[in-house]
């Protein structure tokens, strides 16, 4: 994206994330995804003339910790605010949001490895209510409005126009996403549309302070989506300047078909949405020792988790970023670490073979869990310290085998008969029979030949007339005393 | 004794029904004979449910003759204004738009009407969505006052006033943003009380303007008003807006305050009430009720309440703002009315709105998009909340002086249809006495005091916030010192 | 304050009214009257005032996130609908955001 060279890239984000609640914002429906349209409404959320609204207090709850979260000032006397458009999927033609109090102001978040531990600046979190969908009738010039949604609590989190480049959004959305799981606000379900973006970019000169001419795009359903656009963007808005034209200040949407941007059929005149202070809603006032308690309950947050990790497990920067992403795999790990009092071996065995065995089988890491908890996985990498199965055997064969079944690693290795066989006497039986069928390779030692290499083939011979299960470090040791007692 | 005369007291009905002295579906049978008598003339009703009313009242009979208990409104006919959902009849809020819809849901109050075992007999007629002070507003059709047939019952309640007076209903329900129970009640020869801002709910109510709005009783005398509003009265949690339950007293009777003026009551009037321009039949009788309260060992007191001239504006700035945006659902897409061939979404919504909603409404939206509208919102809504709350303390300081306000509802008693249609500014300032009330947040109820011309003039008592049960005991001290008030001529 | 033609026009257009040239001209004249009497509060020094939004001193109204029995049955949801699909409401093909 910094293709543009003679132009920097100036990205704002506003995510839309649902908060993790059962009921919506201001009444009682289900939040539960995938109902059939219009089964989970009320007269408040299908703004009925005559009904009111009453906020549920895990919303705030949720966003409130979003705030904090976000390093954000908490304004203790928060207010909602009417926003007055009309759109067929916003049935009382306002929607209940927050201007001119918003929940939290003046936070920041900083970001992973790829986007350079760079803090982006929190303009501002707010909560307001999601508007239903419109679906398109294929049988007609027609659209069909499905109020489920409407009224779902989302939790509006703005970022200052501070990110320079694809990969720093990307880093700002996956490190948002991470840490809205983190707090347990979201269950960022991007298949359920639990987290939304929106996205604004301007383009200027290298060295200017001043921002250029800003473009909105709305309605990005996905990451993946917020890049193409953006990188369409980057491409279209360089190219007019370099033509020496303006760029107009217009709100656009994506077509993913297209990879492309296009101006929004917009109206006439801009929209004024004439903010005014909900009358409907008591005003809230939060009490500054609730807020202190809520602080200090914080749960260590992605970052600070993988600089933790980083440095107290001497992990490298990319690891620890990977265990971190998820709370529950980030859990998943110290506990493995601790029982096998090895985090290295930890996060070689979560990083490549837990991750494989979870994306492959589209298993949740908490399905997983219970078939390979922590101590179990401890277990099997004590085993393979203490030489008592092979490094090979417990990738292929018995880690697979407990994740299926749930079986302890002793169980399996037993049912397998996989356990390494160290015993030196049965060993040394096997080592003579294997030198006597191999007389060329004494015969090369003799001669000369590197101990290591010899030593490496007989093994292999040895291994191969144990079935894989001789200990490879006993098999090289008795070899080579037997290849000393050969030496004249 | 006759079911249902027009001078038994709601309070009377029911008591007779719980005694198994007078039958429920008697009672109803009555009411609607009264109905048919007056409505051709009054057209009071925009609906009317005689099948649910009776079944209704077997249910009531049925639980009386089986011993069981029956609420406090048992038997008695109640009118319920046509901006309060009722899910057994349309809701129209005497608008086109909403012609035909019927809600699927019950206003709360409603509720609480049904638990006390009230007959829900119709829907009355109103100023479309409240905003009026005549119900010439009514996208339907006029109500005519039952004391003289040209002219007006007042408004936005004119329905339910009129049904009260003409006696075909006992009681009724009605809405109060800027004196809509009040200054119909003083129109009509009744008694009309808005509570405090948040003793009743609101949901199921159609708003107006959310901050205040308040559902209030209409009776024929205070006892009626107050047997009707302790059941309607209390804490919703629906409703965000609703007082809290503890902070509410009883209402009603022997249960609140006391009997009788209470001793060294001070009552205060405001000077500026005195130098407004009032009719001379209104000033007299209002006069005379002051002296009526002195005689019963109350005090007159001067008080100023000095921004009074600003209530007007400060009220439609900020009413119609809130209406503005409490008014923008009614666009043809979920319910009411839509306007047909409509070429895309945006002519759907203009034009059903536009065919929709009459001057008067469109008036009020039209002002209220405005001083909300993004460059004029400092110039006019901010300061109209600056205003509001100079007017509120304006209260807070007089009633450091005194225990309620007195003074006339309305300036004139009713006029002529068609007399002000022609200018809204000249039918805004008829509200001057009772906008400031729920600017305020304040309970204010009207009471007839004296006739001018033969018609009705109300006299209008205010209090502090939660001062409800105190101005039911003033009212009907007054009442029980005036004696029997007349009834329409016929 | 003037209420000029483009004035009404937008005002119409923000709160979707449509209007004849009569009730816009109508609309424009008593809108002006209107406001030349709401403009009284200007006569006033508003200085150091707090607005006020709430007329009752309430604060904290809050309900517990337990689903409620108010959900309605889709056909009642959809009973009182202008124009419907066995699913939902029925508008006009709407294409863009913000109508």
């Amino acid at each position: 994206m910094s293709g543009a060279t003679d132009h920097e890239v100036v990205v704002g984000v506003e995510v839309h994330a649902q908060l993790a609640t059962r009921t919506k914002l201001f009444c009682g429906c289900p939040t539960t995804f995938g109902a059939p349209p219009n089964t989970q409404t009320c007269p408040t959320c299908l703004g009925l003339p005559g009904a009111l609204p009453v906020l549920n207090r895990r919303a705030l709850e949720l966003a409130v910790l979003t705030a904090l979260g976000l390093g954000c000032r908490v304004d203790p006397r928060t207010r909602f605010d009417r926003k007055n458009y009309y759109y067929p999927d916003l049935p009382k033609n306002y929607q209940i949001s927050q201007l001119h109090r918003n929940l939290g102001v003046g936070g920041f978040l900083e970001l992973g490895p790829r986007g350079g531990g760079k803090r982006v600046s929190i303009e501002n979190v707010h909560l307001e209510e999601d508007a239903g969908k419109l679906l398109h009738d294929e049988r007609g010039p027609h659209s069909v409005v499905d109020l489920n949604r409407a009224g779902i609590p989302l939790v509006e989190i703005v970022s200052g126009p501070d990110l320079r480049s694809l990969e720093e959004v990307e880093d700002y959305m996956e490190t948002l996403r991470s840490t809205l799981l983190y707090l347990g606000v979201s269950e960022g379900k991007m298949e359920e549309g639990d987290l939304r973006f929106e996205a604004s970019i301007s383009l200027r000169p290298r060295g200017a302070t001043a921002l250029g001419a800003r473009v909105e795009i709305k309605n990005l359903n996905s990451m993946k989506h917020v890049l193409g656009a953006l990188r369409h963007e980057v491409g279209r808005q360089a190219a007019i300047l370099r033509a020496g034209g303006a760029v107009p200040r217009e709100t656009r949407l994506y077509d993913e078909a297209t990879g492309e941007t296009a101006r929004m059929r917009s109206k006439e005149e801009a929209h004024d949405y004439r903010y005014f202070p909900e009358p409907d809603l008591a005003p809230v006032a939060l009490d500054e020792s609730w807020l202190a308690g809520l602080r200090a309950s914080l749960p260590e947050l992605p970052r600070a988790r993988a600089a933790r990790f980083a440095a107290t497990y001497g992990l490298p920067e990319y690891d620890a970023g990977v265990l971190t992403a998820d709370r529950a795999l980030a859990d998943y790990f110290e506990e493995t670490a601790a029982a096998a009092g090895d985090a290295k071996a930890a996060s070689n065995w979560i990083m490549n073979d837990v991750l494989a065995l979870l994306s492959s089988g589209r298993v949740p890491l908490a399905d997983h869990a219970r078939r390979v908890p922590p101590s179990r996985l401890a277990d099997l990498i004590g085993l393979v310290r203490d030489g008592a199965i092979t490094h090979t055997a417990a990738r292929q064969q018995v880690f697979p085998e407990m994740a299926r079944t749930g079986e302890a690693p002793a169980a399996v290795v037993a049912s397998k008969d996989l356990a390494v066989q160290s015993d030196r006497d049965a060993l040394a039986a096997v080592v003579e029979r294997v030198l006597a069928e191999n007389p060329k390779a004494v015969d090369d030692w003799r001669k000369g030949k590197p101990l290591k290499a010899v030593q490496g083939f007989l093994t292999g011979q040895v291994m191969k007339a144990t079935g894989g299960k001789a200990s490879p470090a006993v098999a090289a040791d008795l070899i080579a005393g037997a290849l000393e007692k050969r030496r004249a | 004794m006759a079911a249902f005369a027009p001078d038994l007291p709601a309070r009377e009905i029911a008591r007779c029904v719980r005694a198994g002295d007078l039958r429920a579906a008697d009672v109803v049978e009555s009411a609607f004979a009264r109905i048919d008598a007056t409505e051709p003339q009054v057209r009071a009703y925009l609906a009317k449910d005689r099948e649910w009313a009776f079944a209704r009242a077997g249910l009531v009979d049925d639980r009386v003759r089986g011993g069981k208990p029956v609420g406090p409104l048992a038997g008695v006919p109640v009118a319920v204004k046509d901006n309060i959902c009722v899910d057994t009849m349309p809701c129209t809020a005497a608008s086109r738009i909403l012609e035909g819809w019927t809600p699927p849901y019950r206003a709360t109050v409603v509720d609480r009407l049904l638990e006390a075992d009230a007959i829900i007999i119709g829907k009355t007629n109103l100023d479309e969505f409240a905003m009026g002070s005549s119900t010439e507003n009514s996208g339907y059709f006029p109500t005519r006052n039952p004391w003289d047939p040209s002219r007006v019952p007042g408004g936005s309640s004119g329905g339910s006033a009129a049904a009260v007076a003409a006696g075909s209903a006992s009681v009724a329900l009605g809405s109060d943003t800027g004196g809509s129970i009040r200054q119909p009640a003083s129109l009509c020869g009744v008694v009309g009380m808005k509570p405090t801002y948040g003793l009743v709910s609101r949901f199921g109510l159609l708003a107006f303007a959310s901050s205040l709005d308040q559902i209030g009783p209409l009776a024929r005398d205070v006892d009626d008003a107050a047997l009707v509003l302790e059941a309607i009265a209390g804490h919703d949690p629906l409703d965000s807006t609703s007082l809290p339950a503890a902070a509410r007293k009883p209402l009603n009777g022997a249960a609140a305050d006391g009997d009788g003026l209470p001793a060294g009551l001070r009552v205060g009037v405001p000077r500026e009430y005195l130098e407004a321009s009032v009719d001379e039949g209104v000033r007299r009788a209002v006069a005379a009720a002051l002296d009526a309260l002195r005689a019963l060992g109350a005090t007159t007191v001067d008080v100023s309440l000095p921004h009074t001239a600003y209530g007007i504006a400060t009220y439609y700035i900020l009413a119609t703002a809130e209406a503005s945006s409490n008014l923008a659902r009614y666009d043809g897409v979920h319910y009411g009315r839509r306007a047909p061939g409509a070429r895309d979404i945006v002519d759907l919504y203009s034009r059903s709105r536009g065919e929709g909603f009459g001057a008067e409404v469109k008036r009020r939206i039209f002002l209220g998009t405005f001083v909300l509208s993004s460059g004029y919102y400092d110039a006019y809504y901010l300061k109209g909340q600056r205003v509001r709350a100079l007017i509120r303390d304006d209260f807070e300081k007089a009633f450091a002086r005194c225990d309620v306000i007195a003074g006339p509802t309305s300036p004139v008693t009713a006029f002529r249809l068609g007399e002000r249609t022609a200018d809204p500014l000249k039918m805004y300032a008829a509200d001057v006495f009772t906008v400031a009330q729920p600017l305020a947040g304040i309970p204010a109820i009207s009471v007839p005091c004296g006739l001018a011309d033969g018609l009705p003039v109300g006299l209008q008592l205010a209090g502090p916030p939660l001062a409800d049960s105190l101005l039911l005991r003033v009212a009907r001290a007054y009442e029980s010192a005036r004696g029997r008030f007349p009834g329409p001529p016929s | 304050m003037k209420i000029d033609a483009a004035l009404v026009d937008h005002l119409a257009a923000l709160s979707r009214l449509a209007l004849d040239a009569a009730e816009k001209a109508r609309l424009a004249a008593e809108l002006g009257a209107i406001l030349e009497a709401v403009e009284k509060v200007n006569e006033l020094d508003l200085e150091g005032v707090e607005p006020m939004v709430f007329p009752v001193p309430i604060e904290n109204v809050f309900r517990e996130d337990e689903p409620r029995g108010f959900c309605l049955e889709r056909e009642r949801a959809l009973e009182g609908a202008p124009e419907r699909t066995a699913e939902g409401f029925r508008v006009p093909r709407v294409l863009s955001e913000g109508a």
